[in-house]
């Protein structure tokens, strides 16, 4: 069987696809790869479809060993990668012969790396997606040392890129968002939106937790639960927004005051504790 | 009702009340329409959020405008009855709070058909209507920070059950061995929106 072995998982490294997008009316988010773009990109490298399920490992630390020969990328920041004692670097097709340990440095900026391996991770899928949702514990469990991942047949051939440039994340992020729905229910909401947030380190594949000069609201009603999407950003009584990421609840009681453009959401995946971030509506 | 902007490619419709919301959602899914992502309903608003290039935000619009919500399509629903141990925690609070004895209490929550309104909280956690006024009673003032598997609950204007170990503040009245959320099964969720719920005895 063509498998993959995980030697170090790292930090936290999850098994992630596109998600499961469909069923948040029965309370299931949508999850998968935070910075989908990433995952792609990876999976077109290899020659996979772009919605195979990859790696996804939080500030690198990932070696897995090649039980077959395969191919694989390594995308998201720029980070360092061997293969045994070389130096092969990411973003571009890596060939494995059976036996070769791949390793991830980690990188200088960024969160997210993503692992994509020819024939994909080929765990068994729960409603349709391979991802794991951290918020619900569906789908695989988070990696651990010397577990092995079954691959899927090779679909096709790598894409013939030689090398693709890695995006470089920034310090300071200048986030586009549509406001609403709940925005009449906050006083000053461009200026306090418009203002420096900073990322605080509980944030997690749920939301982005950030911190700064607290939101006011303009009344002080009870929200009756309501539907959330990836992107939107709800305010706390804290008055200290929630940016919703793949794996947010489905729905909630606080009124969500913007919504992301969904072309930011890779930057805001990859953006580490400490990163500067203001919302632009637009 | 209104529609509210929510993002690029959803609108949240806010509703006068969870009746106009529940016939909002029932019309829309009863048409398909096509090039929907996810449907949510919430207590007093649908969200809906369309594939990225599909015109089916325009499609519901269009749809619900020329509605009669007086007057919803009811389909046949899904029933479903659940079997309740009523040995719960709070049982005893209940009955004081609403003025009866525990066995009225019992009788009070079987007797009443729900339906579920929407879901949330966790995977399978549905926000049940249909509870007599009686059992309409606040949260605990502090909540339980363990909640077992299969507990039913009331909460506010609503009843439901908690589909797996969780935190949570509702008022306990019994437990159900029935599994309400497996998601390998094809119906990963005891309790979808419309379903009609019954509870017995036993």
């Amino acid at each position: 069987m063509r498998a993959l072995e995980i030697v170090h998982a790292g930090p936290l490294a999850l098994v992630q696809d596109l998600g499961r997008p469909g069923y948040a009316h029965l309370g299931v988010p949508p999850s998968g790869a935070l910075d989908a773009d990433a995952l792609r990109l990876g999976n077109r490298l290899v020659g996979n479809p772009e919605d195979a399920a990859g790696i996804e490992a939080l500030l690198g630390g990932l070696a897995v060993r090649a039980m077959a020969p395969c191919t694989v990328a390594v995308t998201g920041p720029l980070v360092p990668v061997q293969v045994d004692d070389r130096h092969v670097g990411s973003h571009s097709a890596v060939s494995l012969r059976a036996g070769q340990t791949l390793a991830l440095g980690r990188p200088t900026d960024g969160l997210r790396s993503y692992l994509a391996v020819s024939g994909g991770i080929a765990v068994e899928p729960v409603l349709g997606s391979r991802s794991r949702d951290v918020l619900s514990g569906i789908g695989p469990e988070p990696l651990e040392d010397g577990v092995s991942l079954p691959l899927g047949p090779v679909a096709g051939v790598p894409a013939g890129a030689d090398v693709v440039v890695a995006p470089a994340a920034s310090e300071r992020l200048v986030v586009p968002v549509v406001l609403g729905p709940r925005d009449d229910w906050f006083t000053d909401l461009v200026e306090g939106l418009g203002a420096w947030w900073t990322v605080t380190p509980e944030s997690n594949r749920v939301g982005l937790r950030l911190d700064g000069p607290p939101l006011r609201r303009a009344n002080t009603a009870e929200l009756p639960s309501e539907g959330l999407l990836t992107g939107a950003i709800q305010i706390p009584p804290s008055g200290l927004p929630v940016v919703f990421l793949a794996d947010h609840p489905t729905t909630g009681g606080y009124p969500v005051a913007a919504v992301v453009r969904r072309g930011s959401l890779g930057a805001l995946a990859q953006a580490r504790p400490g990163t500067s971030v203001r919302f632009r509506s637009s | 009702m209104l529609w509210r902007p929510c993002g690029e490619h959803a609108a949240l419709l806010d509703c006068d009340s969870l009746a106009q919301m529940t016939a909002a959602r029932a019309t829309v899914e009863a048409a398909g329409v096509d090039g929907i992502a996810e449907l949510v309903p919430g207590a007093r608003s649908l969200l809906v959020v369309a594939e990225p290039g599909s015109p089916a935000l325009k499609s519901v619009r269009e749809l619900l405008d020329g509605a009669d919500l007086t007057h919803p399509p009811t389909g046949s629903p899904r029933e479903v009855t659940l079997d309740v141990h009523y040995d719960g925690e709070d049982l005893a609070l209940v009955a004081r709070d609403a003025g009866v004895s525990e066995d009225d209490v019992v009788s009070l929550h079987t007797e009443a058909e729900y339906t579920v309104a929407f879901t949330g909280f966790a995977p399978g956690f549905g926000y049940l209507t249909g509870l007599p006024d009686a059992l309409r009673q606040p949260r605990l003032e502090s909540p339980r920070t363990k909640v077992p598997a299969g507990s039913v609950g009331i909460g506010g204007e609503f009843t439901g059950v908690y589909p797996r170990e969780s935190p949570g503040g509702w008022r306990l009245l019994g437990h159900t061995d029935a599994t309400l959320f497996d998601p390998t099964a094809e119906r990963p969720a005891l309790f979808a929106p419309g379903d009609r719920v019954r509870f017995r005895s036993v």
